[in-house]
Formats: C-alpha cells, sequence, structure tokens
C-alpha cells in the first residue's frame, strides 16, 4: 500500500504515487477548465497534501484514488471560489454513526478502485456519459437534459442507475 | 433518529463533485454527518470521482514538479483546521461542519431578531451567491408567510415543523422551489431551529410583484 508508506515518510513510495497521480490530477484539473500551468500548481499542490495528510488516510475508509480525489477537488474549489468545502468531522461526537466496517472490508478496500471502474465500465454508454457530464463537465442535471436533448426525467433516472449500481458494490462488502 | 426527508440525489452528487456553493454543501454536510444513507450516497459518489480520476488520461507534469513538490513539503506542516469548542458532557446538538460556522452549539448562540417572535443567525451571506443561516421559530408559531425566487431547502436541526401536510423533524431536509408559497409551523412543546438555504433572498409577501426570475446555480 503506498499511501501507507508515505505516511512513513518513504520517498520513494512518494515518488512512485507522484508519477501515477499527478498526471491524472493535472488531467482532472484540465478537463474542468484549469489552464496548463493552474493545472500543473493544483497538481503540484494536491501532492504536497498527499504527502502532509497520508498520516491521516484511513484505508478502511476509501481506496487511495477517491481520497486523492477529494483532496484534488478541495484544493480546486479553495483556489477558484476562496472557499471550504465544508465537511462533517468523523470524530465529532455529534456525527450519526454507520455500522464500523468489518475486518473484511477493510482488506477488500484496496480493491474499491478497480472494481468501481470496472463497473463503470460495464454501465451503458448513456449512464456512463451523464455521469462523466456531472463530474467533469461541472453541468446541472438541467444543462445535461440541454446538451443531449434529453428530459430532465431522464438524466435522474439514468444518474439514480449509475449510482445505485456503484453504491450496492461499496455496501457489498460492508 | 430517523429521518424522512432527504436532499435530492443531484445535489448529493454534486456536493461529492466539488460543484456547488458553499451555503449548499454546509446544509449536505450537516445532513450526512446526522443521516448515514445520504452520507454512504456521497462517499460512493467521491469513489466514482476517484475512478474517473484513476481513468484520466495523464498530462505530463513539469520536469522539475517532483522536486518542487519534495521542496515544498519540508517548509511546513497543515495546520489543523480550527474547531468550534466541544461542549463539556452533553453530546452538541449541531453537529460539525455546522457547529464551527455557528461558532458554538445551540446553548452559546447570539440570536438576532427577525420579527414575529423568529430569530435568526447568518452564516453564509454573499452577494449574489446562495446563503445560509440559522432560523429559529417560537414553537407553536408559523414562520413569516414568504415565498422566494429560487430554491430553498430547510434543514431542522432540533425540534419540528409541519408544511403542506408533511412533517420535517431532525435530520429532515424540506426542498421548496420557486413556485410553491409554503407556510412552515413549528409543532407546540420546543422552538424549532432549522439550517435554511436559499439561492435567493426570501421575499416576503407584499405588495410588490412578484418577478418570474428563473434560478442559475445549482
Ligand atoms: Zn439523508
Amino acid at each position: 500500500m503506498l499511501l501507507v508508506s508515505v505516511a512513513d515518510r518513504d520517498r520513494d513510495a512518494f515518488a512512485a504515487l507522484f508519477a501515477h497521480f499527478a498526471p491524472r490530477v493535472k488531467s482532472y484539473m484540465l478537463r474542468l477548465g484549469s489552464d496548463d500551468s493552474q493545472a500543473e500548481e493544483l497538481a503540484q499542490e494536491a501532492l504536497v497534501s498527499v504527502w502532509r495528510k497520508a498520516d491521516r488516510y484511513d484505508p478502511s475508509r476509501a481506496a487511495a484514488s477517491t481520497w486523492i480525489f477529494t483532496i484534488a477537488r478541495n484544493l480546486r474549489i479553495d483556489a477558484y471560489r476562496r472557499r471550504n468545502h465544508p465537511e462533517p468531522d468523523p470524530d465529532d461526537p455529534a456525527l450519526v454513526p454507520e455500522a464500523p466496517p468489518s475486518a473484511d472490508a477493510v482488506v477488500e478496500r484496496k480493491q474499491d478502485a478497480e472494481r468501481i471502474r470496472a463497473a463503470l465500465e460495464e454501465l451503458p454508454e448513456e449512464q456512463r456519459e451523464v455521469v462523466r457530464l456531472s463530474f467533469f463537465d461541472d453541468k446541472t442535471h438541467t444543462e445535461i437534459s440541454e446538451a443531449l436533448d434529453i428530459p430532465l426525467g431522464t438524466v435522474k433516472s439514468r444518474i439514480r442507475l449509475a449510482f445505485g449500481r456503484i453504491r450496492n458494490l461499496l455496501e457489498d462488502e460492508a | 433518529m430517523t429521518i424522512h426527508h432527504h436532499p435530492d440525489e443531484e445535489i448529493l452528487v454534486r456536493y461529492a463533485a466539488g460543484e456547488l456553493a458553499e451555503a449548499l454543501s454546509l446544509l449536505v454536510a450537516t445532513h450526512i454527518a446526522m443521516c448515514p444513507a445520504c452520507r454512504s450516497k456521497v462517499r460512493a459518489a467521491e469513489a466514482i470521482g476517484g475512478a474517473l480520476v484513476q481513468d484520466a488520461s495523464p498530462v505530463a507534469m513539469s520536469a522539475d514538479a517532483l522536486d518542487s513538490v519534495l521542496a515544498r513539503v519540508e517548509v511546513s506542516a497543515e495546520p489543523e483546521p480550527v474547531k468550534a469548542p466541544l461542549p463539556s458532557g452533553a453530546r452538541p446538538i449541531l453537529p460539525e461542519p455546522l457547529r464551527s460556522y455557528a461558532g458554538s452549539d445551540l446553548d452559546g448562540l447570539d440570536w438576532r431578531r427577525l420579527g414575529r417572535g423568529a430569530y435568526h443567525i447568518p452564516l453564509v451571506a454573499d452577494r449574489g451567491a446562495p446563503t445560509a443561516r440559522l432560523l429559529r421559530i417560537p414553537a407553536g408559531r408559523p414562520v413569516p408567510e414568504h415565498g422566494h425566487n429560487g430554491l430553498e431547502l430547510t434543514m431542522v436541526l432540533q425540534g419540528s415543523f409541519v408544511d403542506g401536510g408533511e412533517r420535517f423533524a431532525a435530520g429532515d431536509v424540506e426542498t421548496a422551489d420557486a413556485d410553491l408559497e409554503h407556510q412552515p409551523v413549528a409543532e407546540p412543546g420546543q422552538d424549532c431551529i432549522c439550517l435554511a438555504v436559499t439561492d435567493a433572498p426570501l421575499r416576503f409577501r407584499g405588495p410588490i410583484a412578484r418577478l418570474a426570475q428563473p434560478f442559475i446555480g445549482i
């Protein structure tokens, strides 16, 4: 687990993680409208945060790619809106907990990323398209319905089907 | 706590994608702190975001990017976010991140008079962007009658209200669109405290003609 080694301040592990994720985070930033130098800077910032926060990464909560996505997402919000992304605090006594993940789920979690990618690939193209548009093109469901010339209800039902499928996948292991 | 009214799935997905204005994100974050079901939907949406990043075609970084990042990580540590102090003993009523936005839990708040026995505390107020505030409606009384130009989401934190024949209690979110003239009434027994987010200023009913204003934003 690369991120666990990064938490131990292993520079070789970090270099490997950087080589994999920095060019993908840069790609994500470009896709969402950053120019090349902004995308480069945000990708570097994201990997700085990955190094600094690696000891707070909890493999039982999320796959590494998911955790890095949330870091990149939050940096983008900070950079463009000078805003925080408000989030619950997992240690907050007022947080209503779910059932804790089983030991099996922790072992399985690292395969999430692969399984979710596989599940996305298996989705009908029409569902995959609305998922991509809503995540990567910053479009509202109304805008997607106009761009694809399909009813709003159809956009919503495709999203619901796609997310239902992914959620079942995540919950199957818990 | 049994939650019966959840935010629309589109809002959860856009929260996970990082595309909501701060006021709406605050409401979603507060709801998912109280609602494991919606939290699991948000986690699933974030996992899809992770899979999409994983699948993105790599774009070459500059030649010295890794060295530059390693040089930066040496310099300073990540500052810990500032949190509102925890009340001693009892479990707080306001969950994070709302408690930090408000500055304290319910018992330490500085309410401002709104009229007709109601009070409020603005939390997120930017011109042209959705606003968030805490509302306190006295037990058994209505919220001053109003419509609005855009979407309004109201999440109950304590007490309950009834609107259009439906009951909203702690954790529930009411979604009202521009067409709805609604009239939430706090149930007797306890003041009703809500987090209210509007994407346009409230129009309290009066002689001014209602403008049909298409709402843009979320
Ligand atoms: Zn919910």
